[in-house]
């Protein structure tokens, strides 16, 4: 579920997440170091390494002894499947209690939606 | 690094500055030590390093007692913002001589570096200095001297915001490199509350809070939404402030709240926004009418 208030580390987890999402990082390929997070955010280094490691915990990323952090293979379609579940709570819910709220008919933006859909694909 | 205070008590005349302090920080971290002005922050630095005697109580650093004790003395440093020398027509290199002489794991580089970084001329002295430089000059004494216990007392105030970023950066940097205790004591806490891996915040020489930045940041919560709605969901609940526009209102608690509640308040209409570190120290530190 989305919330705003998330924690800072839980903020990097997610950013790895979509950083593995778009492929800017590739399975097998090493992340930089909870040190050099740290150091590029600002943040404390414990607080890295709690997203790191809630990461690891998902089985997102593995780490190698004394090398560092690496994404797991798999991982990129992992998320996309979880993704896809939550597309529907988190991004087509809250468009329909939007579009009833100010009063726009649901076939109206099903038509928009289509429209936009066909011309995507043109 | 184990520092312990127990029923730690200074008396200024009729000022009672620490009143009865129980604190305990232990662990290589970068604790911050949050406090507004005159809450006690300097007094509990000061006798941390053996500066002075406290009036009451005890002090321990790694189970022994701080003051006249030098073999502990020698692994602090306190800074404070004037950079805290012997003599003020001093200059910069007999200071960071002095500083040779006297740290065993004095970082002769670190601190040219440091003082490179801030452009602070080596032969200048230091009353010569601008206030910021001054600053400078402390900063580098302090993280050359690479002591296990390292607290800086409000060193940024004297500098500008982009100094204060450098400085920070050599912090973390530093701490990275050569782990050990850090302590900030501050009340600009914005921009600095992310480096902190804990935080203590004392409030008219008493400790208001101890805890890890995470868990104390997960209990703070601003409620937004028409004053009913708001007032049924604070009922019973602790809260450290209340604003009202009209019959919007706000209230910002302190407490931990389950998912179960957060849908709760979604479905009454209101807002959820989390308070971070300088929020929640203000609403915590705020004088409470009428007690």
């Amino acid at each position: 579920m989305f919330d705003d208030s998330t924690p800072i580390y839980r903020q990097i987890a997610e950013q790895i997440k979509q950083e593995i999402l778009s492929g800017a990082l590739l399975e097998d390929e090493q992340v930089m170091s909870t040190n050099q997070y740290a150091a590029y955010y600002r943040i404390n280094p414990a607080t890295a390494q709690k997203g790191f490691q809630q990461l690891v915990d998902e089985g997102i990323l593995y780490k190698k002894r004394g090398i560092g952090m690496f994404v797991s293979p798999g991982a990129r379609e992992a998320l996309r499947a979880n993704h896809r579940e939550r597309f529907f709570e988190d991004v087509v819910d809250p468009m329909v209690a939007e579009a009833q709220a100010i009063g726009i008919p649901i076939d109206e933006v099903i038509r928009h939606i289509e429209q936009v859909a066909t011309k995507g694909n043109a | 690094m184990r520092i312990e205070t127990r029923q730690l008590t200074q008396q200024f005349g009729e000022t009672t500055a620490l009143d009865s302090l129980d604190l305990t920080l232990e662990g290589n971290k970068i604790i911050g030590l949050l406090g507004r002005n005159g809450s006690g922050k300097t007094t509990l630095l000061s006798i941390l390093a053996g500066f002075r005697k406290p009036t009451a109580g005890e002090v321990l650093v790694n189970g022994e007692p701080v003051f006249e004790n030098a073999h502990v003395v020698r692994d602090i440093a306190l800074i404070r913002e004037g950079g805290d020398t012997v003599e003020e027509s001093e200059k910069v290199s007999e200071a960071l001589r002095f500083a040779e002489y006297l740290r065993p794991n004095w970082d002769k580089e670190l601190a040219g570096q440091i003082l490179e970084r801030f452009e602070v001329p080596v032969k200048s002295k230091l009353d010569q200095l601008s206030r910021g430089k001054r600053s400078a000059v402390g900063i580098a004494l302090g993280l050359a001297a690479r002591a296990p216990l390292t607290m800086f007392d409000e060193t940024y105030l004297g500098l500008d915001a982009p100094s204060r970023y450098v400085f920070y950066d050599l912090v973390l940097q530093d701490f990275m490199e050569h782990p050990r205790m850090f302590i900030l004591s501050t009340h600009l806490i914005e921009e600095v509350s992310r480096i902190f891996e804990e935080v203590a915040i004392i409030d008219h020489g008493k400790l208001l809070i101890h805890d890890e930045s995470d868990a104390l940041l997960a209990r703070g919560v601003a409620i937004t939404g028409p004053q009913d709605a708001v007032d049924a969901f604070i009922t019973g609940r602790t809260v450290i402030g209340e604003r009202q526009l009209g019959r919007t209102k706000s209230a910002m608690l302190y407490g931990m709240l389950q998912n179960g509640e957060r849908d709760e308040a979604a479905r009454a209409g209101l807002d959820l926004e989390p308070l971070d570190l300088q929020d929640l120290f203000v609403y915590l530190t705020e004088p409470k009418g009428g007690n």
